[in-house]
């Protein structure tokens, strides 16, 4: 490989440069993919759940954005139920291809319709809340949503960490969505 | 030689429409209003039955903000934006609100507990995708005098960050 490179250094810059954007480019996709958030084994880790209020970022009971998007594209089978618990006008301009709409979890509309959706469901079905709606610690909805299926008994609830809203935090990385009802 | 030059080439290829592809599939918004560009025109209702058009303020700066009565850095905006109304009226800045909550209802007593003393008006979807896709609050946009978007500022934001801004447009020609 050092002797590759160095002839081709000294006969073709051009096919140095190649290589190196090459490399480059393979080494940034390769760290994008992993230098965040646990693997989509620990995402689905039946654990037990804390209170909302433990819900700080880096807790085991959240899920980054980039762990999600492995969870759905992974071909195993066990994806999420995904829940938004958020305001209806930023999900009808985006959202996770699948989410079902709740409404916001701080109105009592909201807790009272994701209270109906669960209720019939197992307790060990994996679900994935979220809202988006702006920065995490200011967010009115995960919390409540949470809360609620904490005491509905749910064991394997995580709360999708959105650090400041939807759009920076999963539409502008690329990540699916689609347009709501 | 020939033909490591044309695997690299196609790898690059590859790696380069992979992404593109990824990227293009993700966009949910059809247009984007982003900076310099020109404000999206719009015609709406305020709260106070008057029409609200932002073509009307051409000539003036305007800070438009998309905001919500359930967010908590919006309500601490707020304040400072009545300030700013009142501050900078006479030197030409309109401000104007818009409301990304689902309904009327909690909107018109947060006005008046607010004291808010420029024009809002309820948001819709159509409104949110021209500019850009609010997806997420709050959103502040600054208008120059010509309608062309000077700055957005989106999340919580230094309240002198903005207000710098502002003094900057109306400063300018």
């Amino acid at each position: 490989m050092t002797d590759v490179l160095k002839g081709c250094a000294l006969k073709r810059p051009l096919v140095t440069i190649a290589l190196l954007f090459l490399v480059g480019l393979v080494g940034a996709h390769s760290f994008a993919r992993t230098a965040t958030g646990p693997s989509p084994t620990q995402a689905q880790s039946s654990q037990a759940q804390p209170a909302a209020s433990e819900l700080t970022p880096g807790s085991a009971q959240l899920i980054t954005p980039e762990a999600l998007v492995r969870v759905l594209q992974s071909a195993d089978a066990g994806k999420p139920l995904i829940l938004n618990v958020g305001p209806h006008l930023i999900y009808m301009q985006a959202h996770i291809p699948g989410a079902e709409y709740m409404g916001p979890a701080s109105e009592s509309r909201g807790i009272e319709r994701l209270r109906t959706r669960a209720k019939s469901l197992p307790r060990d079905q994996f679900i994935v809340l979220y809202c988006g709606c702006c920065p995490w610690n200011h967010c009115p909805n995960v919390r409540p949503g949470y809360s609620e299926l904490y005491a509905m008994g749910f064991t394997k609830v995580k709360v999708l960490y959105i650090a400041d809203n939807f759009g920076t935090d999963w539409v502008d990385k690329g990540y699916p969505s689609v347009k709501g009802q | 030689m020939k033909k490591i030059i044309l695997i690299v080439v196609a790898i690059i290829l590859a790696i380069v429409l992979y992404e593109a592809a990824r990227h293009r599939t993700a966009q949910a918004g059809p247009v984007s209003a982003t900076n310099h560009s020109l404000a999206p025109d719009f015609s709406l209702t305020d709260l106070n039955g008057q029409p609200l058009d932002l073509s009307t303020y051409r000539g003036k700066v305007v800070l438009l903000d998309f905001w919500a009565t359930w967010c908590t850095p919006c309500r601490a905006e707020i304040p400072h934006f009545v300030e700013f109304q009142n501050n900078y009226r006479d030197h030409g800045l309109q401000v104007v609100g818009i409301s990304m909550d689902d309904d009327l209802k909690p909107v018109g007593p947060f006005y008046k507990e607010y004291k808010m003393n420029y024009p809002v008006a309820l948001g819709n979807d159509k409104l949110a995708q021209v500019y850009g896709g609010i997806l997420g609050l709050p959103v502040t946009f600054l208008i120059g005098r010509d309608g062309h978007i000077q700055a957005k500022y989106v999340g919580a934001v230094d309240i002198s960050t903005i207000e710098q801004g502002v003094k900057s447009l109306l400063q300018a020609k």
